[in-house]
């Protein structure tokens, strides 16, 4: 294969699968930057993948498999909302806890369904015009669905709103400093249900892409560890949402490489990569990352009690 | 700046902005507020004079809707009202600056005033409110880059930041706790500044303060606070110094402190050229040279930032000494660890009272021995001996007046007076040859500063050497024998304090000029 069609198919793909790291990576910025640490991200996204499929198997829709994805990604967010930031229990106890649960749940209500294929799969694209263009037409306009778009979009949306607008102002302010912005008559409690609600409902959106897009088919464990790459992704990125998009697009062109040398290296080998990048990768930024900018919101993984000095 | 002042009507004649009326509040075990009553008008600085714990910021939060009171009645600007938040009370046109500063660090300026601020738009809320801060700001003279990050500024500046975010809310009357506890001298006198401009404009502003000198100096009216009730109220011109410490204590208070004459014996502590790194990597000390002997107090002057802590820090052994030498009772100590300098008779009163001096969490009896904890008696083959504690606290306890419900009590729930009394007890016990005290009375009250400054001086007078380091003038000049002044790492003069004055100490702080060292 010439190198041309090598990046073509290197960079469509890394662009296909990237993209339920980077639905994920956005909400947990969310989450995060609100000072919510939420590691049930893989199991909102499983649930999401198991949503996704039965939905879209039984109507007929898969649009509205990945609504109710996202819905199903939500409440279970909801969940470890209501027990991070009403009862103030350990945030990452009850993230760990929510992914075991919704791996299990998935698995249990999925039994019926395991190793079906999908009829009604998520469409790919092919926008017109665009794709025409030599090289930059098969590497980005052809072979995506709406998700991917709709991803790269979001994530620049979700920068605006978090950096110039009141309502970034204020998630930024309750992740970093809670007393303050409840000085101020911000409502914490309630910006952080919110945030955690919206990674939540994005988490879902990317675990349902996997079962109606990228592999249209339930099996159980489907999500293969990618919400734990998120959370490592959530620290790459800085909590930036324009920096997700890098981030989530490189893993992506990793998981894509890793299939393609399994010709030449063992396949667990192959598997381990996206996850030793991950250790890699947060090392270098943990090492190099002294700037202020850089850090993690202030009041990440604490919860909020009024009047504590 | 605005022209010439206006007419305005006498302000006697205006209801007054605040009129707070037989406030009660009590907390479990405590009666906060006993019927309390106080008022501010407008163009007037009220200041509510009283020791830690007299019941002054209870009344503030109960005016600023942080708690409600018990019974009684608030009136503003003539009309009665319910505060029942901060937003209320923001509503009400009125301001509040907390001791501890509530700003995002990580934010701009502009994004801290912006936060919360009714009417900005959606977009971009804090480039309209910059420009709204450009304009205060010269009006007012309270200068701050909206662009800049807070963690980026001073502690005078972060103030001026909260002074402005209440501005921009239309505080008409501004509450600040403590103002000057975390400002330089020169810090202060520009925050007075600022205050002055504000009157002039017809806020009314009350001034929380346990000092009385600059309650003095800036306020129109005093109201003095005792164990929850008003003990009086005066007018700043017929008040002075001696009258309101006894309103506030409760008892006479002695400025002076009893000195005897300083009887120096051999240098206990000597530092020869010394060189030290800051945090970042830059020089903070840069060769460095002096001793103090046994019997002796050596204050170091010097605004906040000029190599103090470097050197409190070397000293102690929790910073490396990159070039020269430290020699305690003539042992050069570079490179040892902490205890082994503690060990040798150093004791260290550090600076950050909570974060270096105690262990929070721990119950007092343990923060007691924290420094003796590994060897006899407090110990017997790596068991702790839990009676040998108990009955070493209890002495220290009453030894040292630490106020504490008992020596079970984890440590943070002391007052800060109770944890440096705590600290001393611990740091003093075993007859120290050395003693380091850094800003030891900061942000305490008269009853406890007066306290722990006779403590240093008996240590000096039962032969140890004693630093002294302090952003307090008057500390320094009232406790210390020798005065050194330390800028941008280096020392600009050696002074005996019986010829020193304040302006000669106030030039070498400044770094314009340089006596010549001796000794």
């Amino acid at each position: 294969m010439d190198f041309a069609s090598w990046l073509i198919s290197t960079v469509s793909r890394a662009l296909a699968f990237g993209v339920p790291l980077l639905w994920g990576t956005l909400g947990e910025i969310y989450a995060e930057r609100a000072g919510v640490v939420n590691l049930g991200v893989e199991g909102m996204m499983i649930l999401g993948a198991f949503m996704a499929f039965a939905v879209s198997q039984s109507t007929g829709h898969p649009g509205l498999g990945l609504f109710c994805a996202a819905l199903i990604g939500g409440v279970a967010a909801l969940l470890h909302a209501f027990v991070t930031v009403t009862i103030r229990a350990n945030q990452y106890v009850s993230g760990l806890a929510l992914s075991m649960f919704g791996l299990g749940l998935a698995g249990l209500l999925g039994r019926g369904w395991e190793g079906k294929p999908l009829g009604n799969t998520l469409p790919t694209l092919t926008i017109p015009g665009l794709s025409r263009i030599p090289v930059l037409g098969p590497m980005l306009f052809q072979d995506q669905t709406i998700l991917t778009y709709l991803g790269i979009f979001l994530a620049v949306v979700l920068w605006l709103l978090l950096f110039r607008t009141r309502w970034g102002l204020a998630i930024r302010s309750v992740g970093e400093n809670p007393s303050t912005a409840d000085s101020l008559g911000i409502n914490v409690t309630l910006v952080r249900y919110l945030c955690v609600f919206f990674g939540g409902l994005l988490a879902g959106v990317g675990g349902g892409y996997l079962s109606v897009a990228y592999r249209p088919a339930w099996t159980e464990g489907m999500t293969a560890g990618m919400g734990w790459i998120v959370i490592a992704l959530t620290i790459f990125a800085a909590w930036d949402p324009l920096q997700a998009l890098w981030g989530a697009f490189f893993f992506g062109a990793l998981y894509h490489l890793s299939y393609r040398l399994q010709a030449y290296l063992a396949p667990e080998l192959l598997k381990l990569m996206p996850y030793l990048f991950a250790i890699v990768v947060l090392a270098i930024s943990g090492l190099g990352g002294a700037r202020w900018r850089r850090r993690a919101p202030g009041a990440l993984g604490l919860p909020y009690v009024r009047g504590e000095r | 700046m605005l022209g010439v002042p206006k007419e305005r009507p006498t302000h006697a004649e205006q209801p007054p902005l605040v009129l707070l009326r037989d406030i009660t509040k009590s907390f479990p075990g405590v009666l906060a507020n006993d019927h309390v009553n106080f008022e501010v008008r407008p163009g007037e600085i009220h200041a509510l004079l009283g020791e830690n714990g007299a019941g002054k910021t209870t009344l503030m939060n109960i005016l600023y809707g942080l708690y409600r009171p018990d019974s009684g009645e608030i009136y503003i600007r003539g009309e009665k009202v319910q505060i029942r938040s901060p937003r209320d009370a923001i509503q009400l046109g009125i301001g509040m600056v907390h001791q501890h500063f509530k700003l995002v660090l990580p934010h701009t300026v502009a994004e801290n005033v912006a936060l919360g601020l009714n009417g900005t738009p959606f977009w971009a809320p804090a480039k309209v409110v910059a420009q709204k801060l450009r304009e205060l700001s010269t009006r007012y003279g309270l200068h701050v880059d909206p662009e800049r990050r807070v963690w980026e500024l001073s502690a005078g500046e972060q103030q001026r930041v909260e002074i402005l975010k209440a501005l921009i809310r239309g505080a008409e009357v501004l509450i600040l706790d403590e103002p000057t506890s975390v400002l330089t001298p020169q810090e202060t006198a520009e925050l007075f500044k600022v205050l002055r401009r504000m009157k002039e404009e017809g806020h009314g502003i009350i001034f929380i303060s346990h000092k009385l000198d600059e309650v003095l100096e800036i306020a129109d009216r005093i109201t003095v606070m005792r164990r929850g009730k008003v003990v009086g109220t005066l007018l700043a011109q017929e008040a002075d110094k001696a009258t309101l410490a006894r309103m506030m204590v409760g008892r006479e208070v002695v400025f002076r402190l009893s000195k005897t004459t300083c009887n120096p014996g051999e240098a206990a502590l000597r530092v020869e050229d010394l060189y030290v790194r800051s945090d970042r990597g830059l020089w903070a000390l840069k060769g460095i040279s002096f001793a103090v002997c046994r019997g002796e107090i050596l204050g170091v002057a010097g605004i906040a930032g000029n190599g103090q802590r470097e050197l409190v820090e070397a000293l102690a052994g929790l910073r490396r000494v990159e070039r020269g030498r430290i020699l305690i009772l003539g042992k050069e100590v570079n490179g040892r660890s902490a205890r082994a300098i503690s060990d040798l008779g150093v004791a260290h009163i550090p600076e950050e009272r909570i974060r270096m001096g105690i262990v929070p969490g721990l119950p007092v009896e343990e923060n007691l021995i924290l420094k003796k904890h590994h060897r006899p008696p407090f110990c017997w083959r790596g068991f702790l001996r839990f009676l040998a504690i108990r009955e070493f606290a209890k002495r220290a306890i009453e030894e040292y007046g630490i106020i504490t419900p008992s020596p079970k009590t984890p440590a943070k729930l002391l007052s800060g007076g109770n944890i440096q009394r705590l600290i001393l007890a611990r740091e003093l016990s075993g007859r120290p040859a050395v003693v380091i005290a850094a800003h030891p009375t900061y942000g305490l009250d008269v009853g406890a500063t007066e306290q722990i400054r006779q403590i240093l001086l008996r240590q000096r007078d039962e032969g140890a050497a004693v630093l002294l380091v302090s952003e307090d003038l008057e500390e320094i000049m009232e406790l210390a024998d020798r005065i050194a002044v330390i800028f941008r790492g280096e020392i600009m003069g050696i002074v005996p304090a019986a010829e020193a004055t304040l302006e000669e100490i106030g030039l070498m702080m400044a770094g314009e000029k340089r006596v010549k060292v001796e000794g």
